[in-house]
């Protein structure tokens, strides 16, 4: 293929004409830089595409507001239960006065789900070893922050007590 | 330009850039029908991709696989388009395939020194409708539970083994569940593993020989004339580039305005639908069992189509080692006779499957 210009170019250089100056443009340069837009394009096209189908669709569950945790005669004292809160764990705990407390079993850490100890009367984190107190706050080991507390509330009588659990 | 200097430092990539250099094309007549391959390369390609996709939320049992892929074409952004796609990327593909194969036929390019490049593409048209196949089962429909049991049913009818390889393709003595999962496995790990051996192999091979320039061309040469010769980069890269652009062309109109049936889940209980058909590459077999006589000279008819259809495979796969005029340079009519045959067969019947009752 023969790379000659038709024509007079006029070169960059050319010192006597300095407002006149512009790059070297020929056809092949030109039919070039089209065919990378045409390139460019069509991977453009298709990534877009792509990269939208990667990302998960918003899964259609509301967040949960309130649950029903069990039945409070169920749970005895200093003792302590996992339920489902919406598509993440809760624990619910009943300390040795007989108040009961739930709070988001997620650690705080890395999404670990705490259990209660009974002996020390703490939340604790098989991860990483991780120690929450029974209001939720961080005791010892790794996590950031304390464990969301939930408002617990009884609904209904004596045994039949029913722990509704909700988010505030 | 810096990396490649720094690869070429370590590995001495000279050989293969010369290689690229080096290489020609044959420009003639017939050289339209070089760009089949690359097309069907092309489809391939876009099916492993779009497959891998379709992987993130596709699942594989009985009971979600139906309502993954209704997933993916109601709630994915973009499912619709990449299931459409699969779809008829894999429709074209066997299309492209079989084009492929006969031009390759008609031109005679199987003989000699071909042969292997000859058989290994057999092997991959036969795994690419083995593809078809087991593809046509995973997103659980009706329409596709009853031809996997129509068409593992043929299976069953092979001579000796028959029995053993429908339940060894079934999972059981029934299309179930059990099904699904081989089939899946088959689908997507698998064939892909073996075809991507056999991709590689075919190409090797076809880069290591060259194109084969067809006989008729090749007998009019004067002695010691080269066919003219196109530089293949990026001359005819371009080229190929151009009909992998009309292939996307073509596949993104048909996913745009056909979009691909989901029908309706697959009941095991449900009686068949009428004008249950398999995948029209399956059409012209289909109709052919359909026709035979249920005893054939006090043979099993169903035995002896499924008998017939194997030995046409394996003639398929020998065809260079038994068309010996045309290995020996000379032309060899029979044999472009019997391809007309098989084309005109395959075509009417694909057509008269498709309308029969």
């Amino acid at each position: 293929m023969n790379r000659g210009h038709r024509g007079p170019v006029i070169r960059s250089d050319t010192t006597a004409l300095p407002a006149m100056s512009a790059p070297e443009f020929d056809r092949r340069s030109f039919l070039d830089a089209l065919l990378a837009v045409g390139f460019v394009s069509t991977a453009a096209a298709i990534a877009y595409p792509v990269g939208r189908f990667l990302v998960p669709p918003a899964s259609g569950e509301p967040a949960t507001q309130s649950v029903v945790a069990g039945r409070a005669a169920a749970l005895r004292l200093n003792s302590a239960a996992i339920f489902k809160f919406g598509s993440k764990p809760g624990i619910v705990v009943r300390t040795a006065d007989g108040e009961v407390r739930a709070f988001s079993a997620v650690c705080t850490h890395l999404d670990c789900t705490v259990q209660f100890k009974t002996d020390t009367s703490q939340l604790w984190c098989a991860c990483h070893n991780g120690t929450y107190d029974l209001r939720g706050n961080v005791v010892s080991g790794p996590p950031p922050r304390g464990l969301e507390q939930f408002t617990v509330n009884l609904r209904g009588e004596g045994d039949d007590a029913e722990i509704v659990v909700s988010r505030v | 330009m810096k990396a490649i200097d720094w690869i070429d430092e370590r590995l001495d990539l000279s050989e293969i850039r010369h290689f690229i250099a080096e290489k020609g094309v044959p420009v003639h007549t017939q050289k339209i029908w070089y760009y089949l391959g690359g097309m069907t390369l092309f489809l391939f390609a876009v099916q492993i991709f779009t497959g891998i996709l379709l992987l993130l939320y596709y699942r594989p049992s009985a009971a979600e696989a139906y309502e993954s892929v209704q997933f993916i074409v109601t709630q994915v952004q973009f499912g619709w388009l990449i299931r459409n796609i699969h779809s008829w990327s894999a429709n074209l593909l066997i299309g492209l395939a079989f084009a492929h194969f006969f031009s390759v036929f008609f031109l005679k390019s199987y003989r000699k020194p071909r042969e292997l490049t000859w058989v290994s593409g057999i092997l991959l048209l036969f795994l690419m409708l083995g593809f078809g196949f087991s593809g046509y089962l995973l997103p659980w429909n009706e329409l596709s539970f009853f031809a996997t049991k129509v068409g593992t049913g043929i299976a069953g009818a092979v001579p000796l083994i028959g029995h053993f390889s429908l339940r060894l393709l079934r999972g059981g003595d029934d299309v179930t569940g059990a099904t699904l999962s081989r089939f899946y496995g088959l689908h997507v790990a698998v064939l892909p593993a073996v075809a991507t051996a056999l991709v590689a192999l075919h190409l090797l091979l076809v880069q290591r020989q060259g194109m084969s320039v067809p006989l008729d061309i090749e007998k009019k040469l004067k002695p010691g004339e080269r066919v003219p010769q196109m530089p293949f980069f990026p001359n005819y890269v371009l080229r190929d580039v151009l009909a992998w652009y009309v292939v996307v062309a073509v596949l993104a109109a048909l996913a745009a305005f056909y979009p691909w049936e989901l029908g309706t889940k697959a009941d095991p209980f449900a009686v068949v639908p009428p004008g249950i058909r398999p995948e029209w590459y399956f059409l012209a077999m289909f109709h052919t069992l359909k026709l035979v006589p249920s005893h054939v000279l006090g043979f099993e008819g169903e035995r002896l189509g499924v008998v017939a259809f194997g030995i046409a495979a394996l003639f398929l796969v020998l065809v260079p080692f038994l068309d010996r005029r045309a290995s020996r340079g000379e032309s060899s009519r029979l044999f472009t006779v019997l391809g007309a045959i098989g084309l005109v067969y395959l075509v009417t019947f694909t057509i008269i499957g498709h309308y029969a009752k």
